[in-house]
């Protein structure tokens, strides 16, 4: 590594126990949030904005929900979608229906809509676990998917079910660049992924630990397991809530129940595996493995334009996306996150690793 | 010797307690008193029942027959959230530990019902959640530091090895600051060293901090030195209950248990 922790000591336990420890690393996230929010808005083009950064800020944000819940507090789920599906919905009946309602509010209280559907579809987690909780949650998929189709009151009563994002503003500020949106989507990503870091650190996240990695020793601790669990399963649900808000409204604009289908779960649940599970900078990296690899690929594949066929082309990017996957898992099951974590602690002894 | 380590009145008692497993007896009308500050050990061949009667008195197991009184209330059955809340921790035969969290991060989750702010404060970290943690966090490395794990606080359990892991649980236990205090086997599969160092703590804690003791233990030696009172149980029975020197000249217990010199 070019830099190391020498030389840094932590006097104090409010020192030692800081986000980033190494003073290094923390100028360089602070480099990279004034480089996401000076720079990229004034060089980036409209495409780079809205195809491929707001698709990943809004992703992670949803890969985040996931890992709290999967990856922090062990309760698989496959229930993601669903999740911010009502979060989309939501936001935007509290928008539409309630005359001057903000857009911040509408979207929290969108967030704790999904929440609520999160906790209620979080119960038997008390008494199934692994993939059989996975399944029960696949309950939640198609319940919610139904229900948002079936009732047109969801969609205010739109003839095809598809729901338009009304004008967005915040604090007097339009939303109706691809700027101003992806300010706006990054400054929420930065506040809940911060908020998701501080709540893993402190009691609550050691509770869904210890609840994920040894249920009996947590109860005899006097950690409630159920409460622990469905307080997972709202603070996943809310993130997930967001995130689809921000999905249906910043990304796409308009949006129908069909958009938050199994598919998606799966998507978000491939973030965390690739990303690493247990892990918030892991979310960040799956998010952006399956996000942006994709588009790379498509790119190295227009080289190859001309020289074979575009439906050969198309084939050989998914196979290409589908073999790195399987090589990342194998290389390093714990994903993405943790490789970095052994780069950074072989790097630390480099060059002389004896 | 501390004054806090006088014997003092029955703090635990379980009275007729009886339990089976379908058609598994594993306990049959035992009866027994743990008085204040002492060590008392449950002895006894395997599945005699001294795991299950762990896991009676904390409320792991809630037993068919009997019931057990704790600090002056009477209860039909024991639940473990509110054993850990009334001062009742325990380590367990197989550890039990949290492997994917680190030594600190372990520890930390004993005092987890010592810390009372809520998640909203908690994502907001700064401010009340940062010097609950900081107040904490100077209990859990006092307890760091008495166990003589410093070196390993921030290493995940999962890497540690056997004795420094086993280490690692009776500090979590600690970091709940017990009345009442349940080792299962604290000493299964140590070397000597190990074992030595493992009873130095125990001694210590009891001797300190007034912390009464409950272990179940199979090395006898250990088992003779260390305990005020030992309790016997074969098949679910009691077959002796008393100081070391009694229980050690007992037919019964030398029958069932400890055999006779040949």
């Amino acid at each position: 590594m070019i830099y190391r922790e020498s030389g840094q000591f932590k006097t104090s336990y409010q020192n030692d126990s800081v986000i980033f420890p190494i003073k290094q690393d923390r100028m360089f996230i602070f480099a990279l949030l004034a480089l996401a929010a000076l720079v990229v808005p004034m060089f980036a083009s409209e495409y780079m904005l809205s195809g491929i950064l707001i698709p990943f800020l809004v992703l992670s944000l949803a890969a985040l929900g996931l890992n709290i819940l999967t990856g922090y507090a062990g309760l698989l789920s496959l229930g993601s979608a669903a999740f911010m599906a009502v979060g989309a919905f939501a936001t935007y009946n509290f928008l539409v229906r309630v005359p001057g309602m903000p857009l911040l509010l509408a979207l929290v209280l969108g967030g704790l809509c999904a929440a609520a559907v999160g906790i209620l579809f979080g119960l038997p987690s008390l008494r199934i676990k692994g993939f059989y909780l996975a399944a029960a949650t696949l309950a939640a998929q198609f319940f919610v998917e139904w229900v948002l189709t079936k009732f047109s009151w969801f969609t205010n009563h739109s003839a095809s079910g598809v729901i338009s994002s009304p004008p967005l503003e915040v604090f007097g500020i339009a939303l109706d660049t691809p700027v101003s949106k992806y300010l706006f989507t990054l400054a929420v990503v930065v506040v809940l992924a911060l908020a998701a870091k501080n709540l893993v650190r402190s009691s609550t996240g050691r509770a869904w630990m210890a609840v994920r990695d040894m249920d009996v020793a947590a109860e005899v601790i006097g950690i409630p397991i159920l409460k622990t669990k469905l307080l997972a399963f709202a603070i996943s649900s809310f993130y997930f809530g967001i995130a689809g808000a921000l999905y249906a409204f910043i990304l796409l604009g308009t949006v129908d129940a069909q958009a938050f289908d199994l598919h998606r779960s799966f998507q978000i649940l491939f973030m965390i595996i690739i990303g690493g599970v247990g892990s918030i900078l892991g979310s960040f990296l799956g998010a952006a493995f399956i996000v942006l690899l994709p588009i790379v690929l498509n790119l190295l594949g227009q080289l190859l334009h001309g020289i074979v066929s575009t439906q050969f082309l198309s084939n050989l990017e998914m196979m290409i996306f589908g073999g790195l996957i399987i090589f990342f898992l194998i290389v390093e099951p714990l994903g993405l996150a943790k490789m970095w974590q052994i780069t950074k602690e072989k790097l630390r002894l480099w060059p002389f690793p004896h | 010797m501390n004054p806090n380590r006088k014997i003092g009145d029955v703090i635990l008692k379980a009275e007729n307690i009886s339990m089976s497993f379908g058609g598994v007896k594993a306990l049959t009308n035992i009866s027994l008193e743990v008085r204040e500050h002492e060590v008392l050990s449950i002895i006894g061949p395997n599945g005699a029942g001294k795991s299950s009667m762990l896991n009676v008195i904390n409320g792991v197991y809630h037993p068919q027959e009997g019931k057990v009184t704790y600090k002056g209330r009477t209860r039909d059955k024991m639940e473990p959230h509110l054993a850990a809340k009334q001062g009742i921790a325990r380590t367990f035969q197989n550890i039990a530990l949290f492997k994917g969290m680190s030594v600190l991060d372990n520890i930390m989750t004993g005092r987890n019902l010592k810390m009372h702010t809520n998640f909203l404060q908690q994502a907001w970290y700064w401010g009340r959640t940062q010097r609950e943690e900081i107040k904490n966090r100077k209990v859990v490395e006092e307890i760091i530091d008495f166990l003589e794990i410093q070196h390993v606080r921030k290493t995940p359990v999962g890497r540690l090895p056997y004795g420094l892991q086993k280490r690692v649980e009776l500090g979590r236990a600690l970091a709940a600051e017990p009345t009442l205090l349940l080792l299962d086997e604290p000493m299964a599969g140590m070397n000597v060293e190990e074992k030595q160092d493992m009873c130095r703590f125990i001694l210590d804690v009891n001797d300190e901090f007034g912390t009464t003791i409950v272990l179940i233990e199979h090395d006898m030696g250990v088992v003779m030195d260390i305990s005020d009172r030992v309790v016997v149980l074969d098949y679910g029975k009691k077959i002796g209950d008393g100081i070391p020197e009694e229980v050690r000249q007992n037919p019964a217990v030398i029958a069932a248990y400890l055999g006779t010199s040949h």
